[in-house]
């Protein structure tokens, strides 16, 4: 066994806890996963199976953890964990899993198949069986301080921008302010307006915030490849910042993933509770509808929908606040089938959106969104990720379809009412 | 399973079964009925009936020796205290019945001569019926005349052209055999294996069982077709069970649940009760006991399958044949209780092999990534 | 062996050997997995882990309306036999007779014919399960030897059972033997096959509603 197949063994080692013990057991291999996952459902493709993908850690499971299995093992009996057994697995555990958590959902026997997945990539980004797009995202986020190559430079322009446009200044480095705001390099190279409206809402509520020349980046590429001490790396910059700035929260931007890595996983992957808060930006913005810091003009036109980004909604639990804010500005909201807990992934999460060879999978299953959206004759679709929004217009292009994907923190900014 | 048997050469009429009949009162007309009866009760057709007849009347008194070892006089008591006088009862007599240790007026060295004579003179062709087990492990535990019952047996089953194991002692072993089995109880099957053996188990067994099986022998000359336990099938083909006329309250469900509750008294299916009925083969659902009057479940209780092998040993008369027959609660608690020792011990093994995992973690790095093969 | 001798042993020493196993086993795999525990969640808390584990436990049971549709096959034929196999195991007099034999805890059966009927109904139930395995991609996919050797002690008991109780095709203490029998091999295989899932589903369900409910979410 090569030195890399051992490390991954025992990284995959590490990984086991009783939860993952008790889902394992109690598999009954029913294929329930399967019909809960886009990448099956839009391929009828058997090897998308969710539960098929957590394969390496679970032949670790049996021989590492149970009585019979270390028998098997010691009588020869068991599958052994090989380079050529990992590199299949390779496509599954990352090119055709956006982690979204559907499958978590639907399984009868209650397992958090993606609990599992996560874990899973941690043995194989050790083994090298892992996609080249991700190792790069990683590489720059570790190296450059984001995974698109975005340093400060990049947004202090569009902080000048910004600036420019409505008049005000940005604050960044304020210590002592109430929020820390976190962006995506996707905001700052794709979507700068999301910088403008959550600037221009901040203002308009009397919030206290700031941006961080040293850490504005909030995505994660750690917990996408799935090894900890690099996701854990990238958490403790924030943490750093979040200390110095002596901030009361700090603010998770319209990123699903990034939500997941500061709020859920951050505190477990530094090892200490955090002294200060994490919050979506969702709801920061709902708590301030709450106390009617946010007043607003008029209503979006159209029949809009609202898509509900897995790791925000489904595996972050922010799924009334986006609807708050909506019922604020939208008169003819409609909402998905499945929409909520049970909505359906764009595709392209997880990492999914940085791995070339997974491209052609991930606009096939934009057509499960398409369906969604046809199904209540959408307008428009408003979301709260940047990566979702992305690949949704990319796949709306793909199936040449006219619709406009809005973000939701900019669409109230369009609404507020000016400052007297 | 037959096996033909030298049918006796006929001395004189006075011998024969049909002139004893007729010594003892027996009418033609009661004797027909008791031909017709026999034939119905061996599944043979009605044109059987006369032939039957014929070959009964024609038949030698045939000599039985009948040894009694390990074995309370039950069987005897079953065969002989019939309530009234039966024909069947009339065919037992008109048996040469030359040594019975019961019913003999011989006693000491005379009746032991009686044994002996009847040996030397019908040798290859006399009857011997058994009731009793016999003690293999101590012989001492049974003699007869100073002669263990194992000796007496083979000694006399030489020349037997037929051995009939009358009760479950002889048959299978019975009570004597049961657990722990302190004489080292055999059964007649156990010890003999050169000759024809027709098994009449019971405890006791029923009388018109054991004439059958003598009629059955003096009409045709051949054992009678027997099942996997040495049973004649024509007594022992069906269970008590499917012959149960409770049989559709336990179809339905509706059992008695106590020996005095409304389903007892409304004459409900006993299974919960302990009867053995489901797995018990004999004819006591069908021919009955006491000149037909009733049968065990009729009067209440139920049945303790006393005409099958270790029926002593299949738990309680009185629990369902659906439980287990061995503590199995505390055999549970007991493996509940080492499952915790030996479960926890895995378990802190699996706990130390997780913590030494992570102890041996080894920091992974963007270079680690991009590390080539 | 005569016949009855078999069912002598498999009323008294093979079941003993068998329950010996069985719990056993159930407790070994229980503690194996338990101890393994797990790092407490040092995030802040958006909502019960207790609360969310429990709902899940009960709140699996109903399938959103999607999962139903699209699982229809799995969950409908999946419930029949289980709820068949509920009625049959624990709603069948003598069944009720063991239990409360070795656990001193009891509780009214079911008319025989309705088990009857349940226990036909889950005998198909049973086979389409098979069939399903065998023709549908998915589960041809996932199947595994395992997966069908845990299919056929399942089916077994059931066979021998309706075959013992109508007293077909071999003399009666034979059929209560061979059911009996079946069942013990179904106990000493329960620990270490999937069949563990009839007691980990609880912990699985658990562990997966605790983890949701913790961040808020009812899974």
């Amino acid at each position: 066994m090569s030195a890399r197949l051992e490390q991954a063994v025992h990284a995959l080692k590490e990984q086991i806890d009783a939860p993952v013990a008790s889902f394992l057991s109690s598999c009954v291999h029913c294929g329930m996963c399967a019909d809960a996952c886009l990448f099956y459902t839009e391929t009828g493709d058997p090897k998308y199976t969710p539960i098929v993908k957590v394969e390496p850690l679970r032949r670790v499971w049996e021989q590492e953890f149970t009585f019979m299995g270390q028998l098997k093992k010691k009588l020869g009996l068991a599958k052994p964990i090989t380079d050529e057994f990992l590199a299949e697995w390779e496509s599954k555990v990352y090119d055709s899993c956006t982690m979204c958590g559907r499958c978590s959902m639907v399984c009868p026997v209650g397992n958090d198949i993606t609990y599992m997945i996560r874990k899973t990539r941690e043995g194989m980004a050790v083994s090298g069986h892992v996609p080249e797009g991700l190792v790069g995202a990683t590489t720059r986020a570790v190296t450059i301080g984001s995974p698109m190559g975005v340093k400060f430079p990049a947004l202090q322009a569009q902080i000048k921008h910004v600036e420019k446009d409505y008049g005000f200044k940005v604050p960044v480095d304020v210590e002592g302010a109430e929020y820390l705001c976190m962006l995506s390099s996707m905001e700052i190279m794709n979507f700068p307006e999301y910088i403008g409206a959550i600037a221009k809402i901040f203002d308009h509520a009397g919030v206290s915030w700031t941006l961080s020349s040293k850490a504005f980046e909030a995505t994660n590429s750690g917990i996408q490849i799935g090894v900890s001490d690099i996701a854990s790396e990238l958490v403790q910059r924030i943490v750093s910042e979040a200390e110095r700035l002596k901030v009361k929260a700090v603010i998770s931007p319209e990123c699903g993933h990034a939500y997941t890595a500061i709020r859920w996983e951050g505190p477990n992957l530094v090892g200490k509770k955090f002294g200060f808060k994490v919050r979506h930006i969702l709801e920061v913005l709902d708590e301030l509808r709450k106390e009617g810091r946010l007043v607003t003009e008029g209503m979006e036109e159209g029949r809009l929908t609202y898509h509900d980004p897995c790791q925000i909604g489904r595996r972050g639990g922010v799924l009334e606040q986006p609807r708050n804010l909506i019922n604020m500005l939208v008169s003819d909201y409609v909402e998905m089938p499945d929409g909520g807990k049970m909505n359906w992934c764009c595709g392209a999460g997880g990492g999914v959106s940085t791995i070339e060879s997974a491209d052609e999978v991930r606009l096939k299953v934009f057509q499960r969104k398409k369906d969604q959206m046809e199904a209540v004759d959408a307008e428009g679709l408003i979301s709260a990720c940047s990566n979702c929004r992305i690949h949704i217009e990319d796949g709306l292009e793909e199936y040449h379809m006219d619709i406009p994907v809005l973000s939701l923190t900019e669409t109230l900014a369009e609404h507020l009412v000016d400052k007297e | 399973m037959k096996k033909h048997i030298t049918e006796a050469e006929p001395i004189g009429d006075d011998d024969t079964l049909g002139a004893a009949l007729r010594r003892q009162g027996v009418s033609r007309r009661s004797f027909l009925k008791f031909c017709a009866a026999t034939a119905s009760m061996m599944a043979l057709p009605p044109s059987m009936v006369p032939a039957i007849a014929k070959a009964l009347e024609r038949a030698k008194r045939p000599s039985v020796i009948w040894l009694s070892f390990q074995e309370c006089t039950g069987c005897t008591e079953s065969l002989t205290r019939a309530h009234t006088a039966t024909v069947e009862s009339l065919i037992f007599d008109s048996i040469s019945l030359d040594y019975h240790h019961t019913l003999q007026a011989a006693a000491g060295h005379a009746a032991e001569e009686a044994r002996e004579a009847a040996m030397r003179e019908n040798f290859g062709k006399y009857l011997l019926v058994i009731d009793g087990s016999i003690p293999v492990g101590n012989p001492g535990y049974s003699t007869i005349a100073g002669i263990s019952n194992l000796d007496m047996l083979l000694e006399t089953a030489k020349g037997a052209a037929a051995i009939i194991p009358v009760g479950t002692c002889a048959a299978y072993g019975g009570i004597p055999q049961a657990d722990p089995n302190p004489t080292g109880a055999a059964s007649v099957a156990d010890l003999i294996t050169d000759k024809p053996i027709i098994n009449v188990p019971g405890c006791p067994p029923i009388p018109v069982v054991i004439t059958g099986v003598l009629t059955h022998f003096l009409t045709f000359g051949t054992l009678p077709e027997l099942d996997q336990l040495g049973r004649p099938k024509a007594f022992y083909g069906q269970s008590i069970h499917d012959r149960c006329y409770r049989r559709p309250f336990y179809d339905k469900g509706q059992f008695a649940e106590t020996f005095d509750d409304e389903g007892a008294r409304k004459g409900w299916c006993l299974y919960k009760l302990g009867c053995k009925g489901p797995t018990s083969y004999n004819a006591c659902a069908t021919t009955k006991w006491n000149g037909g009057t009733s049968f065990p479940i009729e009067s209440g209780h139920p049945c303790l399958g006393c005409s099958e092998p270790k029926f002593w040993d299949g738990g309680s008369f009185y629990k369902a044949l659906s439980i287990p027959t061995t503590e199995v609660a505390r055999d549970a608690l007991y493996a509940g209780a080492a499952a915790i020792a030996v479960g926890s011990a895995l378990g802190m093994k699996n706990r130390a092999s997780s913590k030494q995992a992570k102890a041996e973690h080894q920091k992974v790095s963007v270079d680690d990534l991009n590390k080539e093969d | 062996m005569t016949e009855i001798e078999f069912l002598s042993w498999v009323r008294g020493p093979g079941f003993q050997i068998a329950s010996v196993i069985f719990v056993f086993g159930v407790i070994v795999r229980l503690f194996e997995i338990l101890m393994l525990g797990r790092k407490a969640n040092l995030a802040e808390a958006n909502g019960s882990e207790m609360s969310g584990g429990v709902r899940t436990i009960f709140s699996r049971m109903a399938p959103e309306s999607d999962t139903f549709k699209r699982s229809r096959f799995t969950i409908v034929v999946g419930y029949i036999f289980h709820i068949g196999l509920f009625i049959v195991i624990f709603l069948f007099a003598p069944h009720i007779l063991l239990i409360t034999e070795v656990t001193g805890v009891g509780w009214s059966a079911l008319p025989t014919p309705i088990v009857d009927m349940a226990a036909v109904i889950t005998m198909i139930a049973l086979a389409a399960v098979l069939l399903h395995r065998v023709k549908d991609p998915v589960m041809q996919y996932l199947a595994r030897m395992e997966d069908y050797l845990v299919w056929l002690v399942t089916f077994l008991p059931m066979v021998t059972g309706y075959l013992a109780f109508h007293r077909m095709g071999l003399p009666a203490p034979s059929l209560l033997a061979l059911h009996i029998l079946s069942i013990e091999l179904l106990m000493v295989l329960f620990p270490f096959t999937k069949l563990m899932h009839a007691f980990t589903f609880i912990l699985s369900r658990w562990y997966n509603g605790a983890i949701a409910g913790y961040k808020g979410v009812r899974s």
